[in-house]
């Protein structure tokens, strides 16, 4: 990537929720199958791609060269008959994990992907002891008057 | 002169805050009131400096002082004026004086406002928050000075960049940034209870109002961001699961966590330490987020590792108060007392339940977006991680917390009845279950979860009305005493059913343009007609014109429904000489809330031009909702009991030694 690219990049990072994108123009024209059964299930598969020269963009939404040559590429292979997963397996043995969005599980990516229930099981386990224990304290805070207190406070009522 | 008048404000700035950052504090130890008094004016003199700096920049950029290499590099004397005063904050340096202008003028409000506020605790809210300047005045000041000169003062600049050249700009960076930065406040009020180690429901009501102020700007900020990306990018697209709006996205999950949390906290005086954290984290995610799209380290981890001084600056930043604030929480939290005891099926329950799914959700995003980055920096592997991840960890994890949205408000506190508080909602769910239906049947096509997505939308939208109903006994009892208890009701509930109502409207909005969306991508020639929906658009031709700072190519569309002319529509893209590069302004026609978007792509050597036509669904709603829900926080904020504050502690000599609770 270029210095000028960068620096680009930087600045147009700045604008927080701007994704990092020149003004793009996806899916050409000439692209498009006739077959509209194939061609929806191309666009999904291109929504699962990423585009390897761009910023964290897919290759339905970029207009890089590359992403092109993918999307025909992914294209071609439907019509030769692929199924989705084939056409996946295709591209990942070609250019390696990377060039998926949703990251297959594995040992390297157990973490990400068992963080967000990780979490919630954590959180929910420490929720339901902290009650537990909360409860267990609220029953001791009722324990029966002593005799001593029990006199006490029939001397304060006046009884 | 102006460029120096505006550097040397900001040293003086830096002097101040070092001074706010001790002698404050020594005051609170010491119980001298003296010196616990020199943070409120350091305060104001530390805004008023750095608003100077600011104005001087802004000076030099209206001036089009090109021997400011901040001004040469990002400015360009044809540009029109507004933009002259949004390309400050369109840089890197600008942004971040931006950010501690904002910071400054939160501590001179709680300085101008905090009045009622224990002395010590304000004294040590306002040393903290001078902690947190001191270090990015000293960011600035090293590593991306703004106001350095050039030797030679070029004749012209080079413009700023096309993309940022959209009123986007004016709102989008200070809404998010009121907001990322309205949090420290939050987070210097959690540390200070944590070195006072005293914290009380009193503490929350006062944090609360701050909170909420920084999560309406944030809400608005990202909602702003979107609906920019929406319209200039030119796919249509309004979320993409960026590192850079999922660096925005963490701390509005927590902080909305934080706001239901401080309600707990404020009204049955429970979640106390969990409560505490969640201030830390949420200002944590914004210097997280902060140091994801300053230091560059987004770009590429390598470009980050090849210059690495301002990230290297930000990531100690992230250290020392990250690290800092949880160390000092690990340490004192201990101390702090629990209290306000309630059942698992209560209002407290359900916020407890909403903020587990909200943490959950955050870790989702969290992972989703540092993962790809750590395991690049550790072992070189490269991964993506994008919209489909997030569809698949951060959307069931929304949805259940959406699903129980409606129950929160209804539970009462202590000790609820799921049972009755259902039965309350069956009007809701089966009015929810028609709609659902009701797509079902008009619908073809799309994901089968779809329509279970409107469903849920509904079911949102309906809870909030089945509360009102509820709370005022609508249909139940005569209108006068309706309309007596609607009065009655706090705003602050009128701002819950706002906020809630609004995130009804945003899931529609989203189910609704994502799933139902239909496009056209065809090549045109003059004269030509595409049709899409009930429209037709005919394509009348395309002519050129001049802008201030660009050459613009426009093509005209008509569009017709069904014979009648609805209006002309002309996407356009520009080029600008300067930069060398081009944008695309996307056409759009708004009808009702559903909108046709149309972009331009590159003409074909046949005289044809590519065009991208949409239709758009509901798809205004998105960000509308998000305009419902800041109103919501908003009327919250009006609330009677924020605005005449806490009670006040008796002015009797020397505040008495609190125990801790």
């Amino acid at each position: 990537m270029s210095l000028a690219r960068t620096r680009w990049v930087s600045i147009v990072l700045f604008a927080a929720a701007l994704a990092a994108a020149s003004p793009s123009f996806a899916v050409q024209p000439d692209e498009i199958l006739s077959d509209s059964a194939l061609e929806t299930r191309a666009r999904t598969l291109s929504g699962e791609l990423r585009c390897m020269v761009c910023q964290n963009q897919s290759i339905d939404d970029s207009d890089a060269p590359l992403a092109r040559d993918l999307r025909l590429l992914v294209r071609e292979r439907l019509k030769a008959g692929d199924s989705d997963a084939q056409v996946l397996d295709f591209l990942t043995a070609r250019y390696g994990q990377f060039v998926l969005l949703r990251p297959r599980f594995g040992w390297d990516t157990a973490l990400l992907w068992g963080a967000p229930a990780g979490v919630l099981l954590v959180g929910g386990l420490a929720i339901v002891l902290a009650l537990r224990r909360r409860k267990d304290l609220s029953v001791s805070a009722t324990t029966p008057l002593t005799d001593d207190e029990t006199r006490r406070l029939n001397e304060l009522a006046g009884r | 002169m102006i460029a120096e008048i505006g550097h040397y404000a900001l040293v003086l700035a830096l002097g101040l805050a070092l001074i706010q950052s001790v002698v404050p504090v020594a005051g609170a130890r010491l119980r001298d009131d003296t010196l616990m008094g020199v943070a409120g004016p350091t305060a104001l003199a530390q805004f008023a400096f750095v608003a100077t700096a600011f104005a001087a920049l802004t000076a030099c950029y209206v001036m089009s002082d090109f021997s400011v290499a901040n001004v040469f590099e990002n400015s360009h004397s044809a540009m029109p004026l507004v933009y002259k005063f949004t390309s400050v904050w369109g840089n890197h340096e600008g942004s971040m004086l931006l950010w501690v202008l904002i910071l400054s003028l939160f501590g001179a409000l709680v300085a101008a406002f905090g009045g009622n506020l224990p002395a010590t605790l304000k004294a040590t809210v306002l040393a903290v928050q001078s902690w947190i300047a001191s270090a990015f005045y000293l960011f600035i000041l090293l590593t991306s000075n703004p106001f350095l000169r050039l030797p030679q003062a070029p004749f012209e600049g080079r413009d700023l960049n096309p993309i940022l050249q959209d009123l986007g700009l004016a709102i989008h960076p200070p809404m998010l940034y009121l907001g990322y930065v309205g949090f420290s406040i939050s987070f210097s009020f959690a540390i200070a209870a944590l070195i006072e180690g005293r914290i009380d429901a009193a503490w929350a009501r006062w944090v609360r109002p701050w909170t909420l102020a920084a999560w309406m700007c944030l809400t608005l900020g990202i909602a702003m961001g979107s609906y920019w990306a929406y319209y200039e990018l030119g796919w249509g697209g309004f979320w993409f699961w960026d590192p850079v709006e999922n660096a925005s996205l963490m701390p509005w999950i927590v902080g909305t966590a934080l706001l239901h949390s401080a309600v707990v906290m404020e009204k049955r005086n429970a979640l106390k330490v969990w409560t505490i954290l969640l201030a830390i984290l949420t200002f944590s995610l914004s210097l997280i987020g902060t140091f994801l799209v300053r230091s560059g380290v987004l770009t590429s981890v390598h470009t980050f590792a090849s210059d690495p001084t301002r990230g290297v600056f930000i990531l100690m930043i992230l250290v020392l108060f990250i690290g800092g604030g949880l160390t000092l929480y690990a340490w004192r939290a201990p101390a702090l007392k629990q209290g306000g005891l309630f059942a698992p099926i209560s209002r407290e329950g359900a916020l407890v339940f909403n903020n587990l799914f909200l943490t959950a959700a955050c870790a989702a995003v969290f992972f989703g977006t540092l993962y790809p980055l750590a395991l690049e920096a550790l072992t070189g592997k490269m991964l993506s991680v994008g919209a489909p991840f997030f569809n698949l960890t951060f959307g069931p994890l929304f949805v259940l917390l959406l699903l129980v949205v409606p129950f929160g408000p209804l539970m009462p506190w202590k000790r609820g009845d799921l049972l009755g508080v259902a039965q309350r909602l069956i009007g809701a769910a089966a009015f929810a279950l028609v709609v659902v239906a009701a797509v079902f049947a008009v619908t073809s096509g799309g994901p089968v979860l779809a329509p279970f997505g409107v469903g849920l939308a509904i079911f949102v939208m309906a809870g909030v009305v089945t509360d009102f109903v509820e709370r005022t006994g609508l249909l139940r009892v005569p209108v006068a005493t309706v309309w007596a208890r609607a009065r009655g009701l706090p705003r602050s509930a009128f701002g819950t059913m706002l906020a809630h109502f609004g995130l009804g409207v945003t899931l529609l909005g989203l189910v609704c343009a994502s799933t139902w969306g239909t496009e056209q991508i065809v090549a045109m020639k003059p004269g030509a007609v595409v049709s899409l929906r009930s429209y037709d658009l005919t394509f009348d031709g395309t002519m050129t014109r001049q802008g201030p700072n660009y050459r613009e190519t426009i093509a005209k569309f008509t569009v017709r429904q069904n014979g009648t002319v609805l209006g002309t529509v002309e996407p356009s893209k520009r080029t600008f000489p300067s930069r060398q590069s081009s944008t695309t302004e996307a056409a759009l026609m708004t009808r009702g809330v559903s909108q046709l978007y149309l972009s331009l792509g590159d003409p074909n050597d046949d005289g044809s031009i590519a065009i991208r036509l949409y239709h758009k669904p509901l798809v205004l709603l998105i960000w509308l909702g998000a305009v419902v829900m800041f109103f919501g926080g908003g009327l919250s904020l009006s609330d009677r009991r924020l605005r005449i504050g806490a009670p006040k502690p008796a002015k009797s000599g020397k505040p008495a030694l609190q125990p801790a609770e």
